[in-house]
């Protein structure tokens, strides 16, 4: 059984169907590309899958457990963890307590605990300083632990969320446009990042991606949307050769 | 263990206790007058308004404008424990306070629940109405003693006493902001839906900043009632919540050590500058205004950073740039 | 009968809130900020007004004109000084920022002028009308008449000149609207002039009713109208009206049937329960915040 399975799922907004009976399968261990034109319903998908919006029609299943309705923390702790296209970080933060942030539900100090500073506070924060440390290295980010998160350069902060999204311990993580923004090189070494990613963390990756050369470049399979609704699926290079998606991607000829 | 006696906490807690040493030396030797020293509870009781009013306003970043209401609610219920009690002073008075603290966390509750659904400047109207109407309702309670108020309430807040419990508030907040706990509420201020996202639960810390803050102001306002002996429900009107609110804007919101020592003069200064009453407001308008006006310029916010942090980008930790 | 009279009542203290109100929306919505020192302005014109008539023996008439003319620019200096400096920082540090202004006017008319309040004659001289048994007296029927009469000047000013529009453009997309082509610094100004110059009208129609003004006049009425605006829904000129007379009526009910004391915790509380079923007000319409 696959570890994401999405099932008819849909929206609607004022009449409009945002996402239209969608389907999906995404194995265990992964690189699945989600893409299509602007306006396709690609994010939308993402806020279904994190319990920012309710579907309408459908369900979803994580690793067989049905997350449909559940709200956006009982998702995250059941393993479904996200980057945001328009980068949503702890701006006044520093860049290793936006880790932190990500680990909160691997920490157990109670508030008596934490306020008193019971021993178990002290062990528990070096714990967590070196997990989020762990991470951090993953990125490059280790030399910046201090900075504000605001601070960072463009590229830097989105490796930043990866990082704590990464912190969560999710099953599943979906990265919302991971290369936007980013110039050929910074693309390239993301792609390096990402996949490494897989590996080091044995992670099942969701990503939306408009550019091609990435998607090409890592993800096996894509799902193509198009008003909403699947126009293909399948293996990344027989998708991208049919005609309807070029269609759909560059208008008629 | 090694860490919770390192050289900074030492050094604070060392220093603490030099400044109230000094503060008891010079009380004691008759070198403080009797002025200055009627101000050394009210600093006390500002210190641990303007702190817990920071973990609001700072740290969550939620702007209310009730404060004194919880204050209010604190002092009449503490207040009413010591007046209806037995006991003898040196148990009831903490106890009065415990009383008065848990009242007003309550109300923190009860407040906080409209924060869950409202946002900015709509929480921000919502607690500002909270407080009038506890002052209306106060106002015209009959074991309130109505707009006239408590009498005869022991005059027990020492320094001595009132030194330990903003002590006690400033060490539970920091502590507090530093911990997992403190590093949600943060989350929350800067970006709710990645909070969410990341797995904090957003209901349980807002209220939980809401009720602790209640919670400090509450205490706040028993050690301000066993000071003046008197308690007047037109006291925490509107302007006390503006003054408290002033007190944590002049000294940086998501400062802890801003809030002390803004709180320090913001209570002295008025004062010090005695014989100029009318222009005091006049000046704290100006101020605050200036301040304001200063932290949104650019060019004072560069300079700001030079002169602070020498290391440029770096974080101060929780502080809102 | 005691009904209609406490209707009445209620319609005449909110339309005084209605007009307060307009102010704090149209800034609202279009300034994107809470113009805390709004209710002050009120005071400043009763104060103004009242100089006028006492020490420069102008007659009222010329005092109302000159009382909307100096508030106004009241307004737009406030706003140039105080506030346009910070159109990109946070809301809190604006509303703050509003909060000290407010401080700055009241501490500097009780520095001019006293914390005595002052007697102010009512510049309104029309008789009294009965109906029935009910008084209409000359002050209410002028509040209703001249409140109605700027009610639909501004609807109509908002729908049928190009300024009016450009102040919806700029509510909906100040970016936008900067790209049409539309001055924002110029009509942000025409929004404050506007505001305080309501502002002005609905200090005089409160002195001439009330008869007194001093430092603190206008804290109470601000404060209500701003909670008249919420409850109408923030930046909603028809909301602010429904708002405004909201208010005034229930005030008015509570006082007559429940308790005087107690009526502004039934107000306040009113406006609670409203945004708990409706966080945008009656009339406002909800942001969604985009993911």
């Amino acid at each position: 059984m696959a570890l994401l399975e999405v099932k008819n799922l849909g929206i609607t907004f004022g009449g409009l169907h945002a996402v239209d009976h969608l389907n999906l399968q995404v194995e265990q261990g992964a690189l699945y590309g989600l893409i299509g034109p602007n306006g396709a319903g690609k994010t939308t998908v993402f806020n279904l899958l994190t319990g920012v919006y309710q579907p309408t029609t459908g369900s979803f299943f994580l690793d067989g457990e049905n997350l449909t309705g559940k709200a956006p923390i009982e998702i995250n702790k059941k393993g479904i963890a996200r980057t945001f296209q328009n980068i949503r970080l702890f701006q006044n933060m520093s860049v290793i307590e936006n880790v932190k942030v990500g680990l909160h539900n691997s920490g157990h100090c109670s508030f008596l605990e934490s306020v008193l500073r019971l021993p178990r506070y002290f062990k528990e924060e070096a714990a967590l300083d070196e997990k989020a440390m762990e991470l951090l290295a993953v990125f490059g980010l280790d030399g910046e632990r201090d900075y504000l998160a605001s601070g960072l350069p463009y590229g830097k902060q989105r490796k930043l969320e990866i990082a704590r999204a990464l912190a969560t311990k999710p099953k599943l993580l979906l990265l919302d446009e991971p290369a936007a923004g980013m110039n050929p090189g910074e693309t390239a070494e993301l792609m390096d990042t990402i996949r490494f990613v897989r590996e080091h963390f044995g992670m099942t990756i969701l990503l939306i991606e408009h550019d091609m050369k990435l998607v090409a470049g890592i993800c096996e399979q894509v799902c193509v949307l198009n008003f909403g609704q699947e126009l293909a699926h399948g293996q990344t290079s027989q998708v991208l050769a049919n005609p309807e998606v070029i269609t759909a991607y560059l208008g008629e000829e | 263990m090694k860490k919770m006696l390192n050289k900074k906490n030492i050094f604070t807690a060392l220093f603490a206790l030099a400044v109230y040493g000094l503060i008891f030396a010079l009380v004691q030797a008759g070198a403080l007058s009797r002025h200055f020293q009627s101000l050394l509870v009210p600093v006390g009781v500002n210190i641990i308004l303007a702190v817990s009013l920071n973990l609001t306003v700072g740290f969550l970043g939620e702007l209310t404008l009730g404060h004194a209401g919880f204050m209010s609610v604190g002092a009449y219920a503490g207040c009413l424990f010591t007046l209806n009690s037995t006991l003898p002073m040196a148990i009831k008075f903490p106890l009065g306070m415990l009383v008065g603290g848990l009242v007003a966390a309550l109300f923190g509750v009860i407040i906080g629940i409209p924060a869950l659904r409202l946002k900015g400047d709509y929480l921000a109207i919502v607690t500002l109405a909270f407080g009038e109407i506890i002052r209306s309702v106060v106002t015209n309670l009959s074991f309130t003693g109505g707009a006239g108020g408590l009498k005869k309430i022991e005059k027990a807040s020492t320094f001595t006493i009132v030194f330990i419990v903003a002590a006690i508030t400033v060490v539970i907040i920091s502590n507090l902001v530093k911990s997992r706990h403190g590093r949600a509420i943060c989350a929350i201020r800067d970006n709710v839906i990645a909070a969410e996202s990341a797995g904090i639960n957003v209901v349980y810390y807002k209220l939980l900043a809401f009720t602790v803050a209640a919670f400090f102001a509450g205490v706040a306002g028993v050690l301000y009632g066993h000071n003046l002996g008197i308690l007047k429900p037109d006291t925490f009107d509107f302007n006390k919540s503006i003054e408290i609110l002033v007190i944590v804007v002049l000294g940086g919101m998501g400062s802890i050590r801003g809030s002390i020592l803004s709180a320090i003069i913001v209570t002295v200064l008025p004062e010090v500058l005695r014989g100029m009453e009318d222009y005091r407001m006049l000046a704290y308008a100006i101020v605050l205004i200036v301040i304001m006006l200063l932290n949104a310029s650019p060019r004072f916010a560069a300079l700001k950073n030079r002169l602070i942090h020498k290391s440029g980008k770096k974080a101060k930790k929780g502080e809102v740039a | 009968m005691e009904f209609f009279e406490q209707l009445l009542n209620g319609l005449n203290r909110g339309s005084i809130y209605a007009l307060i109100a307009l102010g704090y929306t149209m800034v609202y919505g279009i300034a994107k900020m809470l113009n805390f020192a709004h209710g002050d302005v009120i005071m400043v014109g009763a104060y103004t007004l009242s100089v006028s008539a006492s020490l420069l023996g102008i007659s009222p008439y010329l005092g109302v004109l000159l009382s909307i003319v100096f508030c106004a620019v009241l307004g737009v200096v406030l706003e140039k000084i105080a506030y346009k400096p910070l159109r990109n920082s946070s809301p809190l540090a604006v509303l703050i920022t509003a909060i000290g202004v407010s401080y700055f006017l009241q501490s500097l008319a009780l520095l001019l002028f006293g914390s005595q309040q002052q007697k102010v004659a009512s510049v309104i001289n029309i008789p009294s009308i009965y109906l029935g048994s009910i008084e209409l007296t000359g002050e209410s029927i002028a509040t209703l008449g001249v409140t109605i009469v700027i009610m639909v000047s501004l609807t109509l000013f908002i729908k049928k000149t190009k300024t009016g529009r450009a102040m919806l453009a700029l509510s909906e997309d100040r970016g936008a609207a900067q790209l049409m082509g539309i001055n924002v610094n110029r009509t942000i100004s025409i929004t404050f002039a506007i505001g305080s110059g309501l502002a002005a009208v609905a200090g005089v129609l409160f002195v001439s009713s009330y008869g007194f003004v001093g430092p603190y006049t206008g804290s109470l009425p601000g404060i209500k109208a701003f909670v008249a605006a919420v409850l109408g829904g923030i930046g909603s000129i028809p909301g602010a009206m429904l708002g405004g007379v909201l208010l005034g009526v229930i005030e008015s009910f509570s006082q007559a049937y429940i308790s005087t004391q107690l009526s502004d915790a039934i107000v306040f509380g009113v406006l609670i329960l409203v945004l708990l079923v409706r966080p945008a007000g009656l009339l406002g319409r909800k942001k969604i915040e985009k993911v």
